[in-house]
């Protein structure tokens, strides 16, 4: 029984930082644009996290690492939208970019030992009453804030979405940005602006990685969430409530593998950690005339 | 169209050196600032970076040209899909698929001659890498699923998968290390005279030629480039069957990424193991739009990386500047090219020629999102 709420609980944590990220992404698709810069964005909130957070608190650790997943974001727009480059070509070189400069940032800075930075993570809060619930309590309502934060935004973010003039207007520009533009809307407005959000999102995340979770900063240290997020969307298919459950399943996917010897499980956990991105390459060719992305995602 | 008119060569070829050594230029400009910027002697920077890539005969075959292999391979990979419009951004997986069919078949016909296991092994590799593609090409085939997101989940499979070989049917027999045991003498690559440099680089370079000529000369050739150049205009004029070019594109892409991952378990590690990709595919990219997306040019590019790579390693080994500067550097190349290439674009837009890295795309221009 404590394995089994030790391993959802792991599941949560584990799966907060990919949430995150992957809401931001999902905006971001449903207006058009796959932003796979997403990996480096992380990183940069990871790094930005930990530094501000060391020198000025955890509160500020978590609004450094948006502000850095902003600016990530910034050349992203830049180059895609207002130069009209290609997105893939261009969220590659962000993500070496954000490779480059948080290692070169952070052995300058650090050393290139790096054992100076460590810092008091943002630790679990219990939520009264709800966290003693059985089984569900802890895993759901003991995580550190940034999970909480997960769960407002989903509801938030769908809310917008769906029910909101400007959430209609990123969706007609995801799917005919020509009949957006006929009907009034800035396709380049609304892609720079979902596209920042989704560089907030995914510093965040990256903040919620460094800050919330392992209280110290590694070279490269988002380690392919960005492009997990990736994969989340799809799976989630581009909708927010889908997406959170995605990152759940991701999640515990990678929860498994620290779990998988005390459990007993004799089949070996990388397999395991394949199960998440076959079971989307199903899903995204059993959708297919379904549930389709946004008609006009890499288009623009 | 206008893209698929030869230039008059000599004046092309001019154009192709003077863009060469502006890269050049621009690239030793952005490791002095870079190097300046995080406190280094720029001088010293620069020193180094020279002695650890061109500076001596050993440094060009046992760094550059070692280095520069599989970027070359996985450059032509990018380089082919990107002209036929197909964003391949798997070869990573691929080149390990690759590498994983190289192993295997390499202790398997490990006992064999030489003349024997090596072309086996190698086939194996270009046979996994195109297996691999296949899925994200049946799958746009099929379903017109992205290929940018089923090659990522492709990626990510690949890598676990070789994460549970090193650790169950490959690993060594002690069962210590997560990797593969050496691989048989038999299947190794020959290396040349008394450098680490095997032969898979002059495997690298015929694939460039392969590749120039056929696109240039041969009608297939000409099918990948309109079906990249305008879709639609293929399609309607009843030229090409877009679909099938596109898939079997996408194929000899993933076989291209596939021998790189051969080579580099045959020619250099001799085992598997999980990082044997620093990024090489991702690297690729910036490969592919250095060289124009043309062959010939991005052999040159992948040289050019390698020699990048090469001095980082180098420059951190002795002027202790931390080597992801070369990361920086890359993806600065990428941008500069970009924007250069769109403001000509722009400039060139009512007069009579592109820009000079106007690269096809079937869905989105490579480099200009606006359709061709």
């Amino acid at each position: 029984m404590t394995e089994a709420v030790a391993f959802l609980e792991a599941t949560v944590r584990t799966a907060t930082p990919l949430a995150l990220a992957a809401l931001g992404e999902t905006v971001v698709e449903r207006a058009g644009v796959i932003n796979i810069g997403l990996e480096g964005t992380i990183l940069a909130g990871a790094l930005a996290g930990v530094a501000a957070a060391g020198a000025l608190g955890v509160g500020v650790g978590f609004v450094g690492a948006a502000t850095a997943g902003v600016l990530t974001a910034m050349v992203f727009a830049f180059f895609v939208v207002t130069l009209r480059a290609n997105q893939i070509v261009v969220g590659t070189a962000v993500t070496l970019l954000s490779l480059g400069v948080t290692g070169l940032l952070y052995r300058g800075t650090f050393g290139s030992a790096g054992v100076a930075l460590t810092i008091p993570t943002a630790g679990p809060v219990a939520i009264p009453l709800l966290s003693s619930l059985p089984i569900v309590g802890r895993p759901l309502f003991v995580q550190p804030i940034t999970t909480y934060a997960v769960y407002v935004l989903v509801p938030l973010v769908a809310w917008w979405l769906y029910r909101t003039h400007a959430g209609l207007a990123l969706r007609a520009v995801g799917e005919n940005p020509a009949a957006a533009t006929a009907a009034g809307i800035s396709p380049s407005r609304v892609q720079w602006a979902a596209i920042l959000f989704g560089g907030a999102l995914g510093g965040l995340s990256g903040g919620a990685l460094a800050v919330a979770q392992v209280g110290t900063f590694a070279e490269g240290m988002s380690a392919g969430r960005g492009f997990i997020a990736i994969a989340i969307v799809a799976l989630g298919r581009w909708s927010p409530m889908g997406v959170s459950f995605a990152a759940l399943l991701f999640g515990a996917a990678s929860a498994l593998q620290f779990f998988a010897q005390s459990l007993g499980l004799a089949v070996p956990y990388h397999l395991f950690l394949a199960l998440p991105y076959v079971l989307t390459l199903l899903a995204l060719a059993g959708a297919a005339g379904r549930i389709a992305p946004p008609a006009g995602l890499g288009r623009h | 169209m206008r893209r698929l008119r030869a230039g008059f060569p000599a004046r092309r070829s001019l154009r192709a050196i003077g863009a060469a050594a502006s890269v050049a230029v621009a690239a030793a400009a952005l490791v002095t600032v870079l190097a300046a910027a995080a406190g280094h002697d720029p001088l010293r920077a620069l020193d180094a970076l020279w002695r650890g890539s061109l500076g001596s005969e050993y440094a060009l075959f046992s760094g550059t040209l070692l280095r520069a292999t599989p970027l070359i391979l996985t450059g032509l990979a990018v380089t082919i899909a990107f002209t036929a419009g197909v964003m391949n951004i798997g070869a990573e997986g691929q080149l390990l698929a690759g590498g994983m069919a190289a192993t295997a078949v390499g202790f398997s016909v490990g006992s064999m001659s030489a003349w024997v296991a090596v072309p086996a092994a190698l086939i194996g590799g270009v046979a996994a890498g195109a297996a691999w593609a296949s899925v994200p090409a049946w799958l746009r085939r099929r379903y017109g699923v992205l290929e940018v997101i089923s090659t990522i989940m492709m990626n990510f499979v690949a890598l676990y998968l070789v994460g549970y070989l090193v650790r169950g049917p490959l690993q060594e027999p002690t069962r210590i290390y997560p990797q593969s045991s050496p691989l048989p003498e038999a299947v190794r690559l020959p290396l040349v005279a008394d450098t680490r440099l095997h032969i898979g680089f002059a495997i690298a370079l015929v694939c460039a030629l392969g590749m120039w000529w056929t696109l240039r000369m041969t009608a297939a050739g000409f099918r990948v480039r309109v079906i990249g150049a305008n879709p639609d205009a293929a399609r309607s004029a009843g030229l090409v069957d877009v679909r099938a070019t596109t898939f079997r594109t996408f194929l000899v892409s993933g076989g291209l990424a596939g021998l790189a991952g051969a080579v580099e378990v045959m020619g250099v590690t001799y085992t598997l193991y999980e990082n044997l990709s620093p990024g090489y595919g991702y690297t690729a990219i910036a490969v592919a739009l250095v060289g124009a997306l043309n062959p010939l040019l991005t052999a040159v590019s992948g040289v050019f990386f390698g020699a990048l790579e090469a001095g980082a390693s180098a420059m951190q080994r002795d002027a202790g500047i931390p080597s992801v500067l070369a990361t920086i550097v890359e993806a600065g190349l990428i941008l500069l090219l970009l924007a250069v290439s769109l403001v000509r674009l722009r400039l060139a837009r009512d007069g009579a020629r592109a820009g000079f890295l106007r690269i096809p795309g079937a869905r989105a221009g490579v480099f200009s999102g606006d359709s061709p």
